[in-house]
C-alpha cells in the first residue's frame, strides 16, 4: 500500500509547456519597464506537459478522502452530502466583475439580498451580511458588532468575553483579535453551562458571552432562556456560534433563544463543499439594535427597485473582506436552502439528530457515553477503561478507522472530556452506513483486546503510515528546495 | 422536495423505535416547549433541479456581463486554463475537510506544500503559508504580524495601497489596537519616501503596494533602503500576475510579501472566493497565522506531509493564538498553484508581458484622444493606469450600451483603466471610437 509520490518539481523537464497563449496583437512595450524594475531570471516554476500536469494532479486527489470517497462523520464539521447540481449553477456567474456599475449586476445583488432574507427566517434574526469568509471569520465580525455596540453607548468597560471551556477553539481566539480579554467559565457536571459560574463571572466588565447551542457536546442547552437573562441582564449581549446548527433548522431559532448576534457556516449546515480547509463562507445575523454596526456595503432598493451597494453608514464596523463575501459559495448554499424549502430543512435536521442518536445507541456498552442522555445532531463517545489499559487511545482507534474506509470522527476535542470522539454522521447517511460503520467500531474494540499492536500499527491501507509531526515542528521543512 | 436524506420513512420509523422513540419530535425533547417554532419557515416552496436551473438563469439574466471588461481595481480578468477548474473538481478535494488526519488527506497536504513552495518562488521568500480569505484580509492579518515581531504597535501604509485593502486593515486595527499612519504618494503616483522616514519613529513597519493601487510601479528598493535603516518591516503587497517580469519582493528585501492571487486561475465570481497569500523570511515564519503544511517522514522512511507548526493555531493557543483563522481558502489556493505549474516560467513571463503590452497599446490610443491625458505620464505601470478626462461617468454610460465596462470612475473623477492578455486590438479601436464620439457629443459642456 505504502508510495512514494513525486512532487510536481520533481517531474519538471526544461523546455516542457502546457500553457497557450494567442500570439500578441499589439507592439511590444516591455522597454516601457525600467530595467531595474524588471527580473531577468526566469521563475523557478516547473515545465510539464499538460498530460503530465493532468496525471499528477488526478493522483494526488486520489492520495485524498472525501465526503463523496464515503462516511466522513466529522464532529462539528457536518460533512453532509455536497449536492451535484449546485457545483454546475454556481459558476454562472463566474464572468462577473465585483466592481461592475450596479444596473450590470442586479442579478448577484438580487440573489444575495433573497439570501439575507432566507437566513433572517431561518435564524430568527432581523439582518444579515454575507461578507465574512468563514466561521472564524464571522465570529470576528460578530464581536466587532459587540464592541462597537458597547462602544457607541459609551459603555467603555466592558472589555470581556465570557467563552465555555467546552467551546470550539476559534471562540476565545476571535474574542482576542477583535480586542477582547476571554474569561473562561467551566462547564457544569452535564456538559452545560454552570449558571453559578456564569453568574459569578458576569459584571459590569462583561461585554458578551459566546456560546455554541447545542454544544460542542452534542447537547441542547437546556437553560438557555436563564443564560441569556442573566448575560442581557448584567449588561452584556449573547453570541451564537453557528457551527451546530444543522440540529435545530426549522425547529428553534437563536433569535427566539435570547441571541443578539450569530454567524452560520454555509459550508457546514447549507451543503457547500469544504474544499479541503476552504473556501467557506461565515454569514453574520443581528438583531435590529446591532443593525447600525453592519460591515459595509450593505444591498439597498432605490424607491424604483433598483438594488445598490450603500456605503453611506457612519456607525458601521467598516469592511471586513474586500468584496461582498465569497460570492461564489453563497450561490450554493442558496441553491440548497431554494431545493429544500422549509420543510426539507426540517427533515435534514431531524434526521441529523436521529442518526446521531441511532450510533450513540448502537455504541452504548463498547464505548464510553460520558453524558448519556438524548443527543442532538453529533454524540461524544470515549474509550472504555479497558481499552485505555491496554494502551489504546482515541488516536489509534481513528487510526484503525481509516484502515476501514472511514474518516475518523473528531478526536481530543471537546477538551473537557478526556479522549473525546466526536461523532457527526449528518443526515445524508444511509441507515447501512450506520450499521457499518458501528461495525467497524465494534471490530475494533474487539481488536483492542485480542491483538492491541494490530490497532497501534494502522492504518496500513494507507499510501504513508503515522507521522512524525514532532520532527515536522522542530525542523520544519515547508517548501521544496531545487 | 429534496433533502438528500435516503432514508425511507420505514426505516426512519425502525430507527426511532430501536431507541425507544415513537416520532420525531422525541428527538427534540431537550428543547424548551416555549422556545421552539411551532409553525413552518415562512420560506419559498422546494424546487427540483430543473426548477432550480431556471429560477438561477433568471438572476443570471438580470446581470450583463461577459462583454469586454477594462475594469481591475483588485480583480482581474485572465485566461483561466480548462484544465484548472476540471482538476479543483474532483471530489477527493473538494469534498474533503482540513487535512487533519494526514494518511488519508496526503493528496491535499502534498498539494498545499507545492503551492507554498510555489509562493515561494513567485515572491522570493523562505515561507508561505495555506492562504487566507483574501488580499485584504492577508494586509490585515500582516499588520498583527508587524506589531507580534517588532512589538510596536505603529504601521505605516501607503496611500497608494488599493482602498478596499486599507477599509480592511482599518476595520482590524481598531480592534487590536494599532495606530495606522498613511503615508501620501508623491506627484508621481507613488510612495512619498521622504514622508516614509519621517514617520518611522516608533513604527514596525511600512505596507507598500507594487503595482499599486493606480497601476503605479514603486521604486521599491528606495523604499525598502527608507524602512530598514529605520529598523522596519517592509510588507510588499504585490499582484502575482505581474512577478514574470516584475521583480520578485525577495529581490528587493521585502520580510513578507502579500497580495490576493485572483489573478492566478481564479474566476471574478462576483468578487470571492479568491485566496489571500502571505510568505515571510524565513525570521518570521512563526509569526505567520493559519495553516502550514510541512515535510517528515513515517516510520518507514516514506515522505509524509502534515500540517505543521500548529503550536500558532487557534484549536491549540486558544486566545493566544497568532490568528482566529481556521477555514482558509484552501481549494483556490490549489487552484492558483496549479496555474503557476500549468504556465510554468515562460508561460508566466508571457502572460505579464502581453498585460504590459496591452495596456500601453490602450493608454496611447486613449491618450491619442483630445481631452484624455495620462495622470502619471512618466511613472512606469503594469497593466492598469489612471486616465483624467471629463464625462467619465458619461463614457462608462455608452460602453455600457455596447455590454461593455470601462474604466473604474474613481472619486476624483479620474478613470482607472485596465487591460490584459483577454483584451484585443479590435476591442481597444471600438472603445476608443464610442469615447472619441461621447467626447465630441458632450465636449461642449465643459
Amino acid at each position: 500500500m505504502r508510495s512514494n509520490y513525486k512532487l510536481i518539481f520533481e517531474r519538471s523537464r526544461a523546455g516542457r509547456r502546457a500553457f497557450d497563449l494567442p500570439a500578441c496583437d499589439v507592439p511590444s512595450a516591455i522597454l516601457e519597464i525600467p530595467g531595474e524594475m524588471r527580473t531577468n531570471e526566469p521563475l523557478k516554476l516547473p515545465e510539464l506537459g499538460e498530460v503530465d500536469l493532468v496525471r499528477h494532479y488526478t493522483n494526488l486527489s486520489r492520495r485524498n478522502f472525501g465526503v463523496d470517497n464515503g462516511f466522513y462523520p466529522l464532529g462539528s464539521c457536518t460533512m453532509k452530502y455536497n449536492p451535484k447540481i449546485n457545483e454546475e449553477l454556481a459558476p454562472m456567474f463566474d464572468d462577473v466583475h465585483p466592481l461592475l456599475d450596479p444596473e450590470m449586476s442586479q442579478g448577484c445583488l438580487a440573489l444575495m439580498r433573497d439570501m439575507e432574507c432566507m437566513l433572517c427566517e431561518i435564524c430568527g434574526m432581523d439582518a444579515f451580511t454575507l461578507q465574512p469568509a468563514a466561521g472564524a471569520h464571522g465570529e470576528l465580525t460578530g464581536l466587532m458588532h459587540i464592541r462597537a455596540y458597547h462602544e457607541h453607548r459609551g459603555d467603555l468597560e466592558r472589555k470581556v468575553i465570557i467563552v465555555p471551556d467546552a467551546a470550539h477553539g476559534t471562540n476565545p481566539a476571535s474574542a482576542a483579535m477583535a480586542g477582547f480579554k476571554v474569561k473562561e467559565i467551566k462547564s457544569a457536571p452535564d456538559g452545560g453551562v454552570d449558571l453559578d459560574a456564569l453568574r459569578a463571572a458576569v459584571g459590569p466588565d462583561t461585554a458578551g458571552l459566546m456560546l455554541t447551542n447545542p454544544s460542542t457536546l452534542g447537547l441542547f442547552e437546556r437553560n438557555i432562556k436563564e443564560i441569556a437573562k442573566i448575560v442581557h441582564e448584567a449588561g452584556g449581549l449573547l453570541y451564537y456560534d453557528g457551527a451546530n446548527l444543522n440540529a435545530i433548522m426549522g425547529i428553534v431559532r437563536p433569535g427566539d433563544m435570547g441571541f443578539d448576534v450569530m454567524h452560520i457556516n454555509l459550508h457546514k449546515t447549507f451543503s457547500t463543499p469544504h474544499g479541503g480547509g476552504g473556501p467557506g463562507s461565515g454569514p453574520v445575523g443581528v438583531k435590529k439594535h446591532l443593525i447600525p454596526f453592519m460591515p459595509v456595503p450593505r444591498i439597498e432598493e432605490k424607491d424604483d427597485g433598483e438594488l445598490y451597494l450603500s456605503y453611506d453608514k457612519p456607525e458601521s464596523i467598516g469592511k471586513i473582506k474586500s468584496f461582498y463575501g465569497n460570492f461564489g459559495v453563497i450561490v450554493k448554499a442558496y441553491c440548497y436552502i431554494r431545493s429544500l424549502g422549509a420543510a426539507g430543512l426540517k427533515e435534514a435536521s431531524e434526521n441529523a439528530v436521529l442518526n446521531a442518536n441511532y450510533i450513540m445507541n448502537q455504541l452504548r456498552g463498547t464505548y464510553e457515553i460520558p453524558h448519556d442522555r438524548i443527543c442532538m445532531h453529533e454524540c461524544v463517545v470515549t474509550p472504555t477503561e479497558e481499552m485505555m489499559a491496554n494502551d489504546v487511545h482515541t488516536s489509534d482507534i481513528a487510526k484503525a478507522l481509516i484502515d476501514r474506509g472511514y474518516h475518523p470522527p473528531t478526536i481530543y476535542f471537546p477538551l473537557i472530556v478526556h479522549e473525546a470522539m466526536m461523532i457527526e454522521p449528518t443526515e445524508s447517511e444511509a441507515v447501512e452506513t450506520l450499521d457499518e460503520f458501528v461495525t467497524a467500531m465494534k471490530e475494533i474494540a474487539a481488536q483492542v483486546k485480542e491483538d492491541p499492536a494490530a490497532v497501534h500499527a494502522a492504518p496500513v491501507t494507507t499510501p504513508v503510515g503515522r507521522p512524525d509531526e514532532v520532527t515536522a515542528a522542530r525542523k520544519p521543512i515547508v517548501k521544496y528546495e531545487w | 422536495m429534496r433533502s438528500y436524506v435516503p432514508n425511507t420513512e420505514k426505516e426512519r420509523q425502525e430507527m426511532l423505535e430501536s431507541i425507544g422513540m415513537t416520532e420525531m419530535d422525541d428527538l427534540f425533547a431537550d428543547i424548551p416547549k416555549d422556545l421552539r417554532l411551532n409553525r413552518p419557515l415562512d420560506l419559498p416552496k422546494p424546487m427540483s433541479e430543473m426548477e432550480l436551473r431556471d429560477l438561477l438563469y433568471d438572476y443570471v439574466s438580470m446581470n450583463d456581463e461577459g462583454g469586454p471588461l477594462f475594469r481591475g481595481a483588485g480583480a482581474y480578468r485572465h485566461y483561466i486554463p480548462s484544465l484548472i477548474p476540471q482538476l479543483a473538481a474532483r471530489s477527493e478535494f473538494y469534498t474533503a475537510y482540513t487535512p487533519y488526519q494526514a494518511e488519508m488527506s496526503q493528496g491535499m497536504l502534498q498539494s498545499l506544500f507545492e503551492y507554498q513552495t510555489v509562493i515561494c518562488d513567485l515572491t522570493g521568500l523562505d515561507a508561505a503559508n495555506a492562504s487566507v480569505y483574501d488580499g485584504a484580509t492577508a494586509a490585515a492579518e500582516a499588520l498583527l504580524m508587524l506589531r507580534d515581531n517588532k512589538r510596536k504597535k505603529k504601521v505605516l501604509y501607503a496611500a497608494s495601497l488599493n482602498p478596499n485593502v486599507v477599509a480592511v486593515m482599518k476595520t482590524y486595527a481598531h480592534c487590536a489596537g494599532i495606530e495606522l499612519v498613511e503615508i501620501p504618494m508623491t506627484d508621481k503616483g507613488v510612495t512619498d519616501i521622504e514622508a516614509v522616514a519621517a514617520n518611522m519613529d516608533g513604527a514596525a513597519g511600512y505596507i507598500a503596494a507594487n503595482p499599486n493601487y493606480y497601476g503605479c510601479l514603486e521604486p521599491m528598493d528606495d523604499i525598502s533602503a527608507a524602512v530598514h535603516a529605520a529598523g522596519g518591516l517592509l510588507v510588499a503587497y504585490v499582484n502575482p500576475i505581474t512577478l514574470g517580469v516584475i521583480r520578485r519582493p525577495g529581490d528587493y528585501g521585502a520580510d513578507i510579501a502579500i497580495g490576493d492571487g485572483q489573478p492566478l486561475g481564479l474566476p471574478l465570481a462576483f468578487g470571492g472566493p479568491y485566496v489571500g497569500f502571505m510568505a515571510a523570511t524565513k525570521k518570521l515564519m512563526r509569526n505567520l497565522p493559519g495553516r502550514i503544511a510541512g515535510e517528515t517522514t513515517d516510520a518507514e522512511g516514506n515522505r509524509v506531509f502534515v500540517l505543521t507548526l500548529q503550536a500558532r493555531e487557534q484549536h491549540i493557543r486558544r486566545e493566544m493564538a497568532s490568528s482566529n483563522i481556521c477555514s482558509n481558502q484552501m481549494l483556490c489556493a490549489i487552484m492558483a498553484s496549479m496555474y503557476c505549474c500549468t504556465m510554468g516560467p515562460a508561460g508566466m513571463r508571457e502572460v505579464a508581458e502581453q498585460n504590459i503590452n496591452k495596456a500601453h497599446f490602450l493608454a496611447s490610443k486613449l491618450c491619442a484622444l483630445d481631452g484624455v491625458k495620462l495622470r502619471y505620464p512618466n511613472t512606469p505601470f503594469f497593466n492598469e493606469f489612471v486616465i483624467d478626462v471629463k464625462n467619465a461617468e458619461e463614457i462608462n454610460k455608452a460602453l455600457a450600451k455596447y455590454s461593455i465596462t470601462g474604466g473604474l470612475v474613481l472619486p476624483d473623477g479620474g478613470m482607472l483603466w485596465c487591460a490584459t492578455e483577454m483584451n484585443s486590438a479590435d476591442e481597444f479601436d471600438f472603445v476608443c471610437d464610442i469615447i472619441e464620439d461621447t467626447l465630441d457629443s458632450v465636449g461642449g459642456e465643459e
